[in-house]
């Protein structure tokens, strides 16, 4: 089936190209990096995490996302989502792999990083995400791809598949749930110590997942002979309406618990991110633009008639992935860093070397996406031909 | 035709993955030798006591400086990735869950020395993913600076700021700041990418000498600094924290700091 990815239009050798470019540039200056050190990035003794963490957090969300096409295929036998789970697992399998790139990255000292496994220590959540993203990527592969290839020689997919399938169900929501006690489960970091950490995480990701696959699925049509269906990208658009929705919903519920209860610890962090601390607030306009986004996407969502129009489902769309990737992308993880642990203000932005080197991960990801996707509309394009 | 490129796709892949796997763990092979080589001490809980009646600021300064000279720690001139082990902070930073406007003028005017609080409950090693930070059985939190990957969790995890990261080459740092640098041959440079902090001086302890803060403040100030064991009642620490009223940082996250700062 590979082979599906060796022929393609120029349009599609010029996108891998243009990809291969940036994935060059990244991979340069990540060697700069690695000989260096981590110093020409913005991190420092105070933001200890930063943009790639960020990047690997949003995109654990996507890669969880994939459950969205897949639960309702496999486990309410939705058949209408039969043309579109192997996409969500495939870019599942993007995403995991990105993630996987942005942990690399951030790591001190990259050659070690077996370490993990040769002295695991189970009481680190660290050592569980491990284990829950390789398995997820894993399980998304061989589902994936067994599932593309029975399609092919259209015969029904093996029962050891659907097992998988079933299993890749709570898996999915392992991964990020685990993620989230990266975060919430650190002593002293006040924004990040919220019991609703992890349902919060699973429902900005369940929106910005499906709005990116449902973008995808419009480009798809435009491109390729594949259509993903009216009717599917329909139900991905109630799918991200009623995401979207928990998830602002949970994040005005960080708002009231931090500022009814008025304990400055849990207000601080909201503080800087929307007004500015102490004279600094860097943040504050990006925080700001995640509100607007948000609005409108709200609005855009809710309403029967933009929602089920394509056009203004893909505006919808484009605004949630906007919105969620600068609440996590940006403000999570930079926000639980500010203050610091002595209420001081020191902030954060990544320097041009650091937002290459992830545009480079992001461009390896494309990569990977635009090939697999190739391959399954290809084959798509055949089974229907 | 078909299966064949299909099956060298699959096969140059998989011996890509293969080859990328093999090179990276060439560099596991070493770690691991550090701590087995260092003799566990007579204390079953080390702590300090520090005396903010006696302490000044030339107290810190000079505590800082034996301490950042015998573990050859460098000096950047630049927060963003400066590295400390000891240092000085007001009240406010130090204490800020107790600040508040009325503190007392002397307090105001205090510096308090700050370093690794070797949690009993450490935060930090419980999330450190290769145990390269650890407790010790006699409480003191390690590091094994040939283990730690960089992954920088134990800095999210310490509520103190008790952690500095080498963002740069520690060996490369500038030499005009850094005049004969490694100022101890005897103590280990670090390198780039790993995380490190205050040890209590395990190293000494074994040897039977008291940290290099202790010494050094204790020269300048009788009893400023004091270091023992709070398992024993019958401590220099354990009088101390009797008769006088102590406090600690942050006691509310439950981590069980064995630093004390006696204020009366």
């Amino acid at each position: 089936m590979l082979d599906r990815a060796l022929k393609g239009s120029s349009r599609y050798w010029g996108w891998l190209i243009f990809l291969l470019i940036l994935m060059g540039i990244g991979f340069v200056l990540w060697l700069y990096q690695f000989k260096v050190g981590l110093k020409i990035t913005g991190m420092s003794r105070d933001v200890s995490w930063g943009f790639y963490i960020a990047q690997f957090t949003y995109l654990v969300g996507v890669a969880a996302s994939g459950v969205m096409v897949v639960l309702p295929y496999y486990l309410h036998d939705y058949k209408a989502f039969g043309r579109m789970t192997v996409l969500g697992e495939f870019m599942a399998i993007a995403a995991v792999l990105m993630c996987l790139l942005f942990i690399m990255v951030d790591l001190g000292r990259l050659p070690r990083l077996v370490n993990v496994i040769m002295y695991p220590h189970p009481k680190s959540i660290l050592f569980w995400d491990m284990i829950v993203l390789n398995g997820y990527l894993l399980l998304n592969i061989l589902v994936g791809w067994n599932a593309l290839a029975a399609e092919r020689k259209g015969i029904h997919y093996r029962t050891w598949v659907k097992v998988l399938a079933y299993i890749s169900i709570p898996w999915a929501f392992s991964i990020h749930t685990v993620t989230a006690f990266l975060y919430a489960g650190l002593p002293g970091r006040h924004f990040w110590l919220t019991a609703i950490m992890a349902p919060r995480f699973l429902a900005s990701a369940f929106c910005s997942g499906p709005a990116i696959l449902l973008l995808i699925c419009f480009i798809i049509r435009k491109l390729t002979k594949f259509d993903p269906g009216k009717e599917q990208m329909r139900t991905l658009g109630s799918i991200i309406a009623y995401a979207f929705i928990l998830n602002i919903f949970f994040f005005l519920m960080e708002l009231f618990t931090s500022f009814y209860s008025q304990i400055p610890a849990h207000m601080d962090s909201l503080i800087y991110l929307f007004r500015g601390l102490d004279g600094y607030g860097r943040l504050a306009p990006w925080m700001w633009t995640f509100v607007f986004f948000s609005i409108v996407a709200l609005i855009l969502l809710i309403v029967p008639y933009t929602r089920r129009k394509e056009d203004t489902l893909v505006v919808a769309a484009a605004c949630v992935v906007i919105a969620t990737w600068i609440d996590k992308g940006l403000g999570l993880i930079i926000g639980g860093f500010v203050p610091n642990p002595f209420e001081r203000v020191f902030e954060y932005w990544p320097t041009v070397p650091e937002v290459l080197i992830s545009v480079g991960v992001w461009a390896t990801g494309f990569f990977v996406l635009t090939v697999l996707f190739k391959i399954a509309v290809s084959i798509k394009e055949e089974v229907a031909a | 035709m078909g299966i064949s490129r299909r099956g060298f796709l699959k096969v140059a892949g998989l011996s890509a993955l293969m080859a990328a796997l093999g090179k990276s763990g060439f560099e596991l092979l070493r770690p691991g030798q550090v701590e087995a080589s260092i003799p566990l001490t007579k204390g079953k809980r080390w702590a300090m006591a520090i005396d903010m009646r006696k302490v000044t600021p030339e107290i810190i300064e000079e505590c800082k400086k034996s301490c950042h000279h015998y573990h050859n720690v460098p000096e950047f001139d630049n927060p963003k990735v400066e590295i400390k082990w000891i240092w000085g902070e007001e009240f406010e930073h130090a204490f800020p869950d107790q600040q508040h406007e009325y503190v007392s003028d002397l307090i105001k005017s205090l510096e308090f020395p700050l370093l690794c609080n070797h949690c009993s409950n450490p935060p930090c090693c419980r999330v450190c993913p290769t145990g390269a930070t650890w407790q010790r059985e006699d409480g003191i939190v390690m590091m094994d600076w040939h283990r730690c990957i960089g992954c920088r969790f134990c800095m999210a995890g310490c509520p103190y700021g008790s952690r500095s990261f080498n963002w740069g080459d520690p060996r490369k740092a500038p030499k005009e700041l850094n005049p004969g640098f490694p100022t101890n041959p005897e103590f280990p440079t670090r390198e780039v990418g790993v995380v490190e902090k205050c040890t209590f001086c395990n190293e000494r302890l074994a040897k039977g000498q008291l940290p290099i803060c202790v010494e050094t403040a204790n020269k300048i100030e009788k009893d400023s600094f004091i270091f023992g064991d709070l398992s024993d009642p019958d401590s220099n620490v354990r009088k101390a924290l009797r008769k006088h009223y102590s406090i600690r940082r942050k006691t509310e996250l439950g981590t069980h700091p064995n630093i004390y700062y006696i204020v009366a």
